[in-house]
């Protein structure tokens, strides 16, 4: 498939300006006569939501949770990105694109990190008018923390729970629009199939969670911002219910999946404590502000870290990368964390981890800062542990935290489905190969606020809608083939619980496509991924019935879909035979151990089609190219 | 360790409900709360029974999704700490709990802990909002903030709405809920265009919704696991007063509060 970005023609700074202008508009009088369906209520959803809302259309929004405030954005805790140069310390617009350009090693659309760039200052200054009480000085102006690899202060923060506060005013803005009658919420409800008709997405298929009722929802455009992928690794930052699901019923309905390997895993979550785990918790980045990342020089070194001197420790973030030290990208950050693990410096009692220290931090700043800045992340820690992090170093390990891959969308956010937007993380399009921190939330509520509501708008202007009703012959197939879904689950009666199967595709990923890949490995993992779908469909045990609240039939759909991606991220992973960014392929790395990328064969997007439950996907290649950021080697040294 | 669980299992609000009791053996004092309950499912679900409905997502004590009674105390006995983060330690080997979800009129049980809290977003939308549309906004810096001022409007804007304020308080109030909202958007200068007209709308909401009155007990607050400080009640009480003198005249509407789950009973 011919892949076209549709990335306007001249100056990078002028694009974005050149498409809106370019783009036709829905007369205001029209607008409620149109339904747009909007899955997800986390930032991209909600702002895209309320935003359309206000424009006058028909909207719907979706989500899974009791209450669209739930969604996972709410968990984000260090921060959003701005350019705002408020510190005055050099930053700006280019400076922003620029460092995510490269951040992402080279595997992003360099037109739309642009324009993400410029639309960073319009959402502080919307999430400042919306209430969102973001750190201040004494003085009363914005303040600033640094993020990973950038040498700027541009991070924006509302204690450690920016996420939070970013998603309560969306979530605001989105109840404004219930109240005033434009927006429809549906709580607790999943969406289970895409509707394409005549090669446009017209609706979707959901089943109320507490009733179990399939319903159709038809609309004149369809926008998934359904998040993230991780939770596939089973063990991730993720909130629980984060998945797949939504994304991958639309891949089957044609829409290209790009990147699907690009997974980001965080270098600072607290180490895994055993086998019952059931998920990873996040200590946020801004903590390698201030905190300083070491482990034992020597191996085995058992001693409580205070006994250790200061020259048998080794920082070794500060000793191979001088200039950004414990500021490296994530990435970096988190290969070296497993090396050091690998070599047997490792600490604590599995030997899974390493010390971030904030001894210094405080001997320099006083416990009252440190408290200030970073309180709520040190309670949390102490809660989870039982040590307290004020006075014995913190122990963290690397853990999967984010996707980069998504639906392969075009610079309009429009997938291969016309109709079909992606917004958010569920889409691939700004983060190339690693992900920037306090760059996701920036691009959530870039897509939501200032991106879907244009886009979606010259879509509906410009196509011609047939009317559909629910009687419509594909309609009804698309609701069969949601139902006999839902029996099957339901009428295996096997003997393996469903986490069971999920747990242990986690760990296959996790061994094979995690931190570190190889061809060898991933062929052995996509043979894995086979036997454990083959089994699932045989021996999964799924209890109660269709219809009501069964939290077990939720999970079993997701994990069914989970089992199907995670071979495509496997044959995405084998296939591209470079490093970049997060993806570490083994075979490709420079002689000290960094990442070598191939520019010459592999500076494209990888979109993969569906072909079939038991047929290879079908590769299709939107190639990158560079013409503001040089290409070069990326180095944090 | 190994623990006695006496949970409350109802198939949905119109079945009866009652207590079953569940041996839990190998329990790791690391684990939380409610990992030990996914231990219990999975082997509820391996002898081929349903597992106990309860919710949660972040499992970091933020969403909000998690929270039900622990010996009867909302979110279990550490303060300041949610279901998804209280960790086994905290009880003694052999000890029994008994866990059940939040009661209180205005949020319908749904199933074993799930219970229905759309009332609370029925209250944001009365008002618990800054009306600024998309592309409205000024420049971030327009408006000094001082640091006293985001720093109050904070505390107050951590609220997770788990609803724990309100099931533990003997009247079922969402007072601290409300208050909360009120006091976060009302100390920021943004928010003081519409200071009155919120306190007005989301207090009529409160009323309409079938949760009982404040009378300042304080139970809400030992209770929240993010210390909402009991001030935010006074501050709704008197943005309230203030409001009802100033704008005694305007019409507050109000929402009619939906319990209904199927697709028809919806919009
Ligand atoms: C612990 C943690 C900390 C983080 N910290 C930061 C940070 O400091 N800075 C930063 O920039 N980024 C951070 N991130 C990343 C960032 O939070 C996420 O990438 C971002 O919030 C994703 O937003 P979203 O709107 O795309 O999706 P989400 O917030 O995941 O929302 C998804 C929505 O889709 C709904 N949904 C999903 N599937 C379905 C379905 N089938 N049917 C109906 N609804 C469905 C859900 O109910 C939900 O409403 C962090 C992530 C984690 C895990």
């Amino acid at each position: 498939m011919k892949l076209d970005a549709k990335i306007p023609s001249g100056p990078i700074e002028q694009a974005w300006d050149k498409a809106r202008f370019d783009m036709k508009l829905v007369n205001p009088a029209n607008k409620r006569k149109h339904t747009v369906l909007v899955i997800g209520s986390g930032l991209a959803g909600a702002s895209a939501a309320a935003s359309m809302g206000e424009l006058g259309y028909n909207v719907r929004c979706f989500c899974f949770q009791d209450s669209p405030r739930r969604a996972h954005s709410i968990a984000a805790q260090g921060g959003i990105n701005a350019a705002k140069n408020y510190q005055n310390d050099g930053d700006s617009i280019y400076r922003l694109f620029y460092d995510t350009v490269k951040g992402g090693d080279f595997r992003s659309r360099e037109a739309n990190v642009y324009r993400l760039a410029q639309n960073s200052l319009n959402i502080i200054d919307q999430c400042v008018a919306q209430g969102v009480p973001f750190a201040r000085e004494y003085g009363g102006a914005l303040t600033n923390r640094s993020f990973g690899g950038a040498q700027v202060s541009r991070t924006f923060y509302a204690r450690g729970q920016t996420g939070q506060q970013l998603l309560l005013g969306a979530y605001q803005a989105l109840e404004r629009q219930v109240q005033a009658g434009t927006v429809t919420m549906f709580p607790r409800t999943e969406m289970l199939d895409l509707i394409v008709i005549d090669g446009q997405a017209r609706g979707i298929v959901t089943r109320n969670l507490v009733t179990g009722e399939l319903n159709v929802h038809i609309g004149d455009a369809v926008v998934l911002a359904s998040g993230g992928y991780g939770n596939v690794y089973y063990l991730s930052t993720n909130a629980k219910g984060s998945n797949v699901t939504a994304s991958w019923r639309a891949h089957k309905r044609g829409a290209l999946f790009a990147n699907p390997c690009f997974t980001q895993i965080h270098p600072t979550c607290i180490p895994v404590s055993g086998d019952y785990q059931s998920k990873l918790t996040l200590m946020s980045e801004s903590l390698r502000n201030d905190g300083r990342i070491w482990v034992p020089k020597q191996k085995g070194d058992k001693r409580r870290p205070d006994q250790i001197p200061a020259d048998e420790r080794d920082y070794y973030l500060e000793r191979r990368y001088p200039s950004f030290g414990n500021l490296v990208p994530r990435d970096v950050a988190s290969r070296n964390a497993k090396h050091v693990c690998d070599e047997g410096r490792g600490v604590g009692e599995t030997g899974l981890g390493v010390y971030l220290d904030f001894s210094d931090a405080i001997q320099r700043l006083g416990e009252h800062v440190i408290r200030e800045r970073y309180g709520n992340l040190f309670d949390m820690y102490q809660r989870i542990t039982d040590e307290d992090p004020y006075k014995v170093p913190m122990r963290i390990y690397p853990a999967i935290h984010y996707t980069m891959g998504g639906l392969w969308v075009d610079y309009y956010l429009q997938s291969t489905i016309p109709g079909l937007f992606v917004a958010g993380e569920a889409n691939f399009s700004d983060h190339g190969a690693n992900r920037l921190g306090a760059s996701a939330l920036m691009q959530g509520l870039s897509d939501g606020y200032f991106i879907i509501p244009y886009t979606v708008g010259n879509y509906i202007a410009t196509s011609k809608l047939d009317k559909v009703d629910d009687s419509h012959p594909a309609v009804q197939q698309v609701v069969s083939e949601v139902q006999q879904g839902i029996t099957s689950l339901l009428s295996i009666k096997g003997k393996r619980t469903v986490d069971s199967f999920h747990r242990e595709l986690g760990k296959i990923m996790w061994d094979e496509c995690g931190m570190s890949r190889t061809a060898q490995g991933l062929e052995k993992a996509i043979g894995q991924i086979r036997q454990l779908r083959e089994e699932f469909w045989q021996n999964v045990t799924v209890p109660g019935s269709g219809d009501d609240l069964n939290q077990s039939l939720e999970k079993a759909g997701r994990v069914a879909d989970f089992l199907e991606l995670g071979e495509l991220m496997c044959i995405d992973a084998r296939d591209r035979n470079e490093s970049c960014g997060g993806h570490f392929r083994e075979e490709s790395q420079t002689a000290d151990g960094e990442a070598q990328r191939d520019d010459e064969n592999y500076s494209y997007v990888a979109a993969w089609g569906y072909t079939g439950p038991d047929s290879a996907p079908a590769l299709s290649k939107e190639p990158l190219e560079f013409k503001y950021v040089y290409r070069s080697q990326r180095s944090y040294k | 360790m190994k623990l006695t669980l006496k949970i409350w299992r109802q198939k949905n609000r119109d079945e009866k409900g009652r207590f079953f009791t569940y041996p839990v053996e190998n329990v790791n004092p690391e684990m939380s709360m409610l990992e030990c309950l996914d231990v219990l499912n999975e082997s509820l679900i391996e002898r081929g029974e349903e597992p106990v409905a309860f919710e949660h997502d972040c499992r970091e004590g933020i969403c909000g999704s998690c929270g039900f009674m622990i010996n009867g105390v909302a979110h279990g006995p550490q303060s300041a700490t949610t279901a998804c983060q209280l960790t086994m330690r905290h009880f003694k080997d052999g000890q029994e709990l008994t866990i059940e979800p939040w009661r209180a009129a205005a949020f319908p049980l749904i199933k074993d802990l799930v219970v229905d809290r759309r009332a609370l977003d029925r209250i944001i939308q009365a008002g618990g909002y800054i009306s600024v549309s998309t592309g409205n906004a000024p420049d971030g810096n327009n408006i000094p903030v001082g640091k006293d001022i985001a720093d109050r409007a904070m505390d107050a804007a951590a609220c997770i709405g788990c609803g724990a304020c309100v099931a533990a308080c003997p009247n079922a109030s969402a007072a601290l809920f409300t208050g909360a909202k009120i006091s976060h958007l009302g100390i920021l200068p943004q928010g003081k265009p519409e200071q009155d007209r919120r306190a007005l709308s989301m207090v009529a909401q409160m009323n309409t919704e079938p949760f009982g009155s404040c009378t300042n007990i304080g139970e809400c607050t030992a209770a929240c696991p993010k210390e909402i400080p009991l001030e935010v009640i006074a501050t709704m009480n008197r943005d309230y007063r203030g409001a009802t003198c100033r704008k005694r005249d305007d019409l507050v509407q109000v929402v009619a509060p939906v319990t209904g789950w199927s697709s028809s009973s919806k919009s």
